[in-house]
Parts: structure tokens; C-alpha cells; sequence
């Protein structure tokens, strides 16, 4: 979905703020207090499918509240993953998601490099026109798209899901042009000189040089693929080749009220993400300011 | 134009091969194809039958279509605001020099990392009208049982609370924002004797003021689309009460397959959402401050 547009793309100076540093001991104690009261309620909904995920059906709405089951009923995790065919759904979701990630990297890549280091004319006319597809709602060229697919007997296969990524996704054009534009000129002279061509020097010197910003895409790119839910919806009717988040839709969709599994099968497949938010939080935090991308 | 320069060309239009491609495949021709569709009827894979308005004409009659419009303006005018609001009070907060900052901002972010159907089945939870955590929370404080999700009247606002457990990634680009504001204005404006709520008031806000722009647009293209959380947490109900656009959108394409008709209301969606852009961006002149 259209999501941003130009953003700071500076690298954000680390200034001390004095205004704050003078603000008043009561001042800033207050603001902890009411920070920390309201990240232990962005916090809490997790913990509690965690304490969910182990307690007993009987205990799930128990008044009052059960914060620590009596038993922990670990037999969640496994039920869960027979009660829904967890293992299928991780191969398909890993097939759409692995091609999909080295397929944007590629292609965005390659485009980015096109839009910053090369000279053509209207090159910059057409860079626009990469900002202005941002805008255009998923919506309105959906249809079209699904009829196209329709046509090509590609509904029910996971080719609408991967191919796309492989023609350049114009957020990571614009987050790898702007990496691209900010490493120096000489370099690129330098290889010139050397005799390199375009080729050469995108392969050999600046890929190299840009693994933050392409570990950056790799990430999201893979988080998009994994928690899509709105693509496999329409994409995939079979049930055998569901991804993880549609698979889990339709197992909550047959048992609304089996909650115990239910969360144990959420946080299975949401720990993924989380894990992989830990290892790479700088990465994370670099990204999101960097393109103004919304999780 | 010298070989050089044709060289030139040919290479950057051969990087750039693959966005063409995918340009003029899902961008392209999909927009052109769309305000043809929208003048017609069809199926999947039947031709197109020319209708002229018909869909336009039916629309306006359609009851659906104006509850669909009616719910995602409710959810625009509710959620967005909130959540600019709440996100910027958290990133103003967050930007003191507090001890354990990095542990605060994680927690804010971690929830937007959540799979949407994962944070969408575990909201059913919490807002279990008998025995969820939120009701029993609230009864702490002597307040009756509300029945969020099963209600028409409170589906809606169920919705709307829940999205300010989205605000982590606004919050972190309004930090970034707040970064960039020099400290030397804060100096100036304390030596005349200005106090904290002062200065968030006429140095912090009118600073920032591009980035609660975008914020405040890339929330109303997101609040204009939400489909996937009242999708599965409502599918619409209950008595049409959460029946965004994106969901009668859906059902008309996927659903029934009309085509046609559903691609007139792609269209209407589009050409509200560039309005409401535009008049934000209009509106926002007299409000915001660029360096």
C-alpha cells in the first residue's frame, strides 16, 4: 500500500538535546513514570497471549483474570501444530518468501542503480514517476492485475506472489538510490579509470560498500512476504498451499474459540519476527527513518 | 547525442529494465485498465460489457456503499488524529534523556512487528466482553462490562483504541524529527524564561510540523485502506458497523465478482483519497513550518 514519501534522508545527527537535560528532576521523573506505565501496556497484549498459549481452556476468561497458569500447559504448542498443518505452511511461506526477498534486493537494486549513477536523459522525470506509483492505491490497480494473473492461470499458484518482487519495489529503489547518491563520487571515477564498467563497478565496488542498506531491504522485504495476509487471500485457493498468516486465519476462522492453541499458534508464528526485530534493531530503526515506512 | 551519451542511455535503461517492466504491468496498465473496467460488467475472465455510468448510477443507489463510506470516515476522523497525537506526546517523551530510553522505544515499536493476524485474533481475546482482560481491567475501576466487538456501537471505537497499538513506527519518525530540531532555539527561548510546555508548544510542534504533515497523510492513505484487522477481527459486522470500504470493496470483487463495479469504487476511493491529500496539504500551508 502507498505508505510514504520523502523523508529525512540524512543520517539523523546524535545532538544532545540541552532543553531537555534542564527540564526539572520532578519533570522527568513524572515523564518516565507515564512512559514506562504506557510501554507495560503496548507490552502487556504479548505477555498475555504468552499466558494464554499455556493455560487450560477453562482458564482463559476466568474471573478473576489468570495471570499464571496453575499448570503450564505446554501440550499447547504441539496440539498446535498438528491442529493446523503448521510445517506445510512454513514450506509455502518459506517458498514465497526466500525468492521474494533475493528478487527485490536484485531488482531494486539494479534500478536504484540505474536512477543514481547513471546519466541519461529525463532520467530524473522518470525517478518522479517511481515516487508518484507510491500514491496510487493498491486498490484501484488490483483488479487488473488479478484479471491479468487470472488469464495467465496464475491464481492458485504462488508465481503472484513471488514475481513481482523480482520488477523493483519503488520504496527500496528510492532507499537505495539515496545510498547510492551519498557514497563519493571518486570512487566511482576511480573505477572508471581502471577501465570497470557500469557492471563492474555496481558488482564489484558498490554492492560491497552498501550491505547496510541492502541488509536493511533484505529485511523488510522478508517481513513483507512473511506476514502478508491480503495477497495470499486472493491469490491462493487451495488450502494446501496456504502461507503461515492465511493459514492461521483459516484455522481461527473454523475454531474461534479454541484459544489456548490459537495463541500458541499466533506466537509461533509471530516470534519469527520478533527474534529477527532483536538481532537487527539498529538495522530496524535506520530503515524506518530512512523511508518513512510504516510496520 | 555522441556514443558516449547513447551508451549512457542504453545502461541506465537497462538497470532501470526491471521497474519498467514491473511499471507498466502493475502500474501502467492497470490504472488504464481500471477506468475502462469501471465502465462496464463483467466476470473474471469474460469480456468486458459496456455499461457506460450503470455503476456509477447503481453506487449512489447502493446502501452498502454509503455504510462503507460512512464507517471508513468514522475510522479516519478517529483514528488518525488519536493516533498522531499519541504518537507525538510518546516521541516528545521519548526524546528526554530518560534512563532505559532504548528499552521504552523498543517496546512502543515491538507490537507493529506482529503479524496482522496474529495481533488481529489476540484483540478478539482481549476484547472479550465476559472474562477479557480489557473488560476486567476496566472493572477494576468500577466500569461495566462493555461488549466491544459484539456491539454496533462499540465495534467501531474497539478499532480505533486498537490502532494506537500501531503508532510504534510514526513514533520513531517523529524521534527522528525532534532530532533535528537544534538545541540552540531551546537556549534562546529558555534565557527569555520559557517553560517545558512552552517550548514543546511553540518550538517542538511548529519544528516538526512537516513530519506531523506526512504522519497525518501517510495515516489517512493507511486508516482509508484498513482492511485486514477489521476483516478478521469483525468481517464488517456487527450490523454493518465495521463495514470499511476496503471490505465492501473486496466482497464486490472477490465475493460476487463484479468486476466492473468494483473497479468504479477503486476509483472513487482513489480520487478521495488525492482529495483528502490535497486538502491537507492545503489546509496544513498555514501550519507548517518549513526551514
Amino acid at each position: 500500500m502507498a505508505r510514504a514519501l520523502e523523508l529525512p534522508s540524512k543520517p539523523i545527527p546524535r545532538r544532545g538535546n540541552t532543553f531537555w537535560e534542564t527540564v526539572a528532576t520532578g519533570g522527568r521523573l513524572l515523564a518516565l513514570i507515564v512512559l514506562v506505565v504506557a510501554a507495560v501496556a503496548f507490552v502487556f497484549p504479548l505477555v498475555w497471549m504468552l499466558s494464554t498459549s499455556l493455560k487450560t481452556e477453562g482458564e482463559v476468561f476466568a474471573v478473576p483474570p489468570i495471570w499464571i497458569p496453575a499448570k503450564l500447559m505446554w501440550s499447547n504448542y504441539p496440539a498446535s501444530l498438528t491442529y493446523f498443518p503448521f510445517f506445510p505452511y512454513l514450506t509455502n511461506t518459506l517458498i514465497v518468501t526466500l525468492p521474494s526477498v533475493v528478487g527485490t534486493l536484485v531488482s531494486s537494486a539494479l534500478s536504484a542503480y540505474g536512477f543514481a549513477r547513471v546519466r541519461w536523459p529525463g532520467r530524473d522525470v522518470v525517478f518522479t514517476l517511481v515516487l508518484a506509483t507510491l500514491l496510487v492505491p493498491t486498490w484501484t490497480t488490483l483488479i487488473p492485475v488479478y484479471i491479468l494473473f487470472a488469464k495467465m492461470h496464475w491464481v492458485g499458484t504462488f508465481l503472484p506472489l513471488i514475481i513481482p518482487n523480482f520488477l523493483g519495489n519503488p520504496f527500496y529503489i528510492f532507499l537505495l538510490r539515496q545510498f547510492f547518491l551519498r557514497q563519493p563520487q571518486e570512487l566511482f571515477d576511480a573505477a572508471v579509470i581502471d577501465g570497470s564498467s557500469h557492471i563492474g563497478f555496481f558488482t564489484r565496488i558498490l554492492i560491497p560498500l552498501s550491505k547496510p542498506a541492502m541488509a536493511v531491504v533484505a529485511l523488510f522485504s522478508f517481513m513483507d512476504s512473511w506476514r502478508d495476509f491480503f495477497n495470499p487471500l486472493i491469490y491462493l485457493n487451495d488450502e494446501k498451499m496456504y502461507t503461515l498468516s492465511i493459514g492461521l486465519y483459516n484455522f481461527q476462522s473454523q475454531h474461534t474459540t479454541d484459544w489456548t492453541t490459537l495463541m500458541a499458534a499466533s506466537l509461533l508464528i509471530a516470534s519469527p519476527m520478533i527474534v529477527l526485530f532483536f538481532l537487527t534493531q539498529r538495522t530496524f530503526v535506520e530503515g524506518i527513518t530512512f523511508t518513512g515506512i510504516r510496520g | 547525442m555522441t556514443k558516449n551519451e547513447r551508451r549512457e542511455l542504453i545502461a541506465g535503461l537497462g538497470f532501470i529494465s526491471p521497474w519498467i517492466v514491473g511499471f507498466l504491468w502493475f502500474n501502467l496498465y492497470p490504472v488504464i485498465a481500471s477506468v475502462y473496467y469501471s465502465f462496464t460488467s463483467f466476470h473474471v475472465v469474460e469480456t468486458p460489457q459496456w455499461v457506460g455510468l450503470n455503476n456509477f448510477q447503481i453506487l449512489a443507489k447502493d446502501g452498502l456503499f454509503w455504510t462503507s463510506l460512512v464507517d471508513t470516515i468514522y475510522y479516519i476522523v478517529g483514528s488518525v488524529p488519536l493516533d498522531l497525537i499519541a504518537a507525538l506526546f510518546f516521541a516528545v517523551l521519548l526524546n528526554l534523556s530518560l534512563p532505559g530510553r532504548s528499552i521504552l522505544r523498543t517496546c512502543y515499536y515491538i507490537p507493529t512487528i506482529v503479524p496482522t493476524v496474529a495481533a488481529s485474533i489476540l484483540w478478539i481475546m482481549l476484547f472479550n466482553t465476559h472474562g477479557g482482560i480489557i473488560n476486567e481491567t476496566l472493572g477494576l475501576f468500577g466500569i461495566p462490562e462493555v461488549p466491544w466487538l459484539s456491539s454496533p456501537n462499540w465495534a467501531m471505537p474497539a478499532l480505533i483504541l486498537l490502532s494506537i497499538w500501531g503508532v510504534g513506527s510514526a513514533i520513531i519518525i517523529f524521534l527522528a524529527g525532534l532530532q533535528d530540531v537544534p538545541s540552540t532555539l531551546y537556549e534562546a527561548a529558555q534565557l527569555d524564561g520559557a517553560g517545558p510546555a512552552h517550548l514543546v508548544w511553540h518550538i517542538t510542534i511548529p519544528m516538526v510540523s512537516p513530519v506531523i504533515l506526512f504522519n497525518g497523510i501517510m495515516g489517512m492513505v493507511g486508516a482509508a485502506q484498513v482492511f485486514a484487522v477489521p476483516f478478521i477481527m469483525t468481517g464488517g459486522g456487527p450490523l454493518n458497523a465495521t463495514l470499511v470500504y476496503s471490505i465492501e470493496l473486496f466482497r464486490n470483487a472477490f465475493v460476487y465478482y463484479k468486476m466492473g463495479y468494483a473497479s468504479a469504487m477503486a476509483w472513487i476511493l482513489f480520487i478521495f483519497l488525492f482529495a483528502l491529500t490535497l486538502l491537507s496539504m492545503r489546509l496544513s500551508q498555514r501550519f507548517v513550518h518549513y526551514e
